[in-house]
């Protein structure tokens, strides 16, 4: 299993053709207290880049974009009950949704744990 | 980012890790370490201390300073004791607001408080409109805290014992460990509490001062924003602007009944005409039924799709625990249970049209 980081703050946790997809401690911390979210319903076509998932902060409404193309196989619903089970932790309950993946090169383009972590640091 | 002003409690938001963000070309705290949903909670149960310094302050002083003063808003000053506070309205000559502010009867004139953001406009606007009559004297050197929550008034009472019988919208001068303080019971949270200018040399011992006492906490914009949405009350720019008269956005009351009477004060025929008529959109508090707040600008329809207004504040409400809103609708639309949708990200939300305050207010009166 590899984990791989967007620009946008979304991780991405591989299992054979099928991404989790969250949000990193970065994007939790900027976002602040969170009090609402929004996940997709399973068998929704997704391309990469689209809004699949919201997150809203008691400051501002934030869209989660999926870095894959495919077919959402899941929703996290528990994240969706309660918004505090938002996690940064790639292995963890706090993941957005799980997309079967139509297109494995789209990963291509994206950040290992290192250069993400750079990327970050040079942002504050 | 280097042009941003600072307020002179600057360092102390720093030291206590505060988040700072532009706002109104300052730098200012939107929330300290405990969060914004934290700080909300703690006003509605404590105390909480927010650096408002960034608003503009003003005497205005001479013979003829009440009567020039109401030929630019709608509020009786003249019917006012010394030491009474009213929230008024500037107003242009179509009846819309250009700033909404406090004004208080002080011996030989006012002292008035003006939002951050149109406080240069303000000034000049009042200066002219009182030049010959009044002085105004801009007051660059104080700072202004607010002390917010139930248990406000106990703090500044063991601070200061000559607060503790004053009343919501009343002023006193009052020295507290020798800081030269001007206390307005009033606030911007639908609580008890206090805003308090102090010269600004001394406004971060004053601030230390108060956070050191056991129930009080700094709190940021960004509850401050939370605060006052669940509270009702109107953010200039935003709930109220040069497009929106008073009676419009259901501030009636600051046409003071003498005022309705003798007039003398800018839009008086297009304000009178619409007290007397109705007008055709109100602002109104809305309740979205789920859990998904609706932003400014979100459309606002009736059941058949049409548009009959727009959101121009909403968010999530702590003391609430949900989503709350308000925004201005056809007036036919305006009667509290009336079902209306939201427009968010392209999908209908459920909502109702409620009566405000979302949260009950409990100023000392």
């Amino acid at each position: 299993m590899s984990v791989l980081f967007t620009d946008d703050h979304e991780w991405i946790s591989v299992d054979g053709d099928v991404a989790t997809v969250g949000i990193t401690q970065y994007a939790l911390e900027q976002l602040g207290d969170l009090v609402f979210v929004e996940v997709p319903e399973a068998g929704r076509a997704v391309s990469k880049g689209e809004e699949t998932a919201v997150v809203e902060s008691v400051k501002a409404a934030s869209e989660v974009y999926t870095p894959v193309s495919g077919e959402v196989v899941e929703g996290n619903a528990a994240i969706a009950d309660d918004p505090a089970g938002v996690s940064g932790d790639t292995g963890g309950d706090g993941w957005f949704f799980k997309i079967k993946m139509s297109d494995a090169s789209e990963l291509d383009g994206l950040k290992d744990e290192d250069a993400y972590k750079a990327y970050v640091d040079g942002l504050d | 980012m280097s042009d941003l002003q600072k307020t002179p409690l600057d360092a102390l938001h720093r030291e206590l890790g505060a988040k700072m963000v532009p706002f109104a070309g300052y730098d200012m705290p939107v929330q300290y370490p405990a969060g914004i949903l934290k700080e909300h909670l703690h006003t509605r149960e404590g105390a909480s201390l927010f650096d408002v310094s960034h608003m503009g302050q003003a005497f205005l002083k001479g013979d003829g300073a009440i009567e020039a003063f109401e030929t630019l808003v709608p509020g009786d000053y003249q019917v006012m004791a010394e030491g009474k506070t009213r929230y008024t309205v500037l107003l242009n000559d179509q009846g819309g607001i250009m700033d909404d502010l406090m004004a208080t009867r002080i011996a030989g004139g006012l002292y008035l408080v003006v939002n951050a953001a149109c406080k240069d406009q303000d000034f000049a606007h009042i200066e002219k409109g009182t030049a010959g009559k009044a002085d105004l004297e801009i007051l660059t050197d104080r700072a202004l805290l607010a002390l917010q929550g139930p248990k406000a008034g106990e703090v500044l009472a063991r601070l200061a014992p000559d607060t503790a019988d004053m009343k919501f919208m009343n002023f006193r001068e009052v020295s507290i460990q020798g800081i030269d303080c001007f206390v307005t019971r009033s606030g911007y949270t639908g609580e008890d509490g206090f805003e308090i200018s102090v010269p600004s040399n001394k406004a971060e011992d004053f601030a230390k001062l108060l956070l050191g006492q056991p129930e009080v906490e700094p709190a940021g914009l960004g509850s401050r924003d939370s605060l006052r949405l669940e509270a009702g009350l109107c953010l200039y720019g935003h709930d109220i602007t040069t497009e929106t008269t008073p009676i419009e956005a259901d501030l009636k009351w600051v046409v003071n009944k003498r005022r309705r009477e003798q007039g003398g004060f800018p839009g008086y025929d297009i304000i009178m005409g619409q007290l007397n008529d109705g007008t055709q959109r109100l602002r109104v508090g809305i309740l979205p039924e789920g859990r998904a707040p609706a932003r400014e600008g979100a459309e606002i329809q009736d059941n058949a799709g049409n548009t009959i207004g727009e959101i121009t504040s909403g968010g999530f409400g702590p003391s609430v625990g949900g989503p709350v809103a308000m925004g201005y609708v056809q007036t036919d639309f305006a009667e509290p249970g009336t079902a209306v949708n939201l427009i968010v990200r392209g999908k209908p939300l459920a909502a109702k049209v409620v009566k405000m305050p979302f949260t009950d207010k409990s100023y000392k009166t």
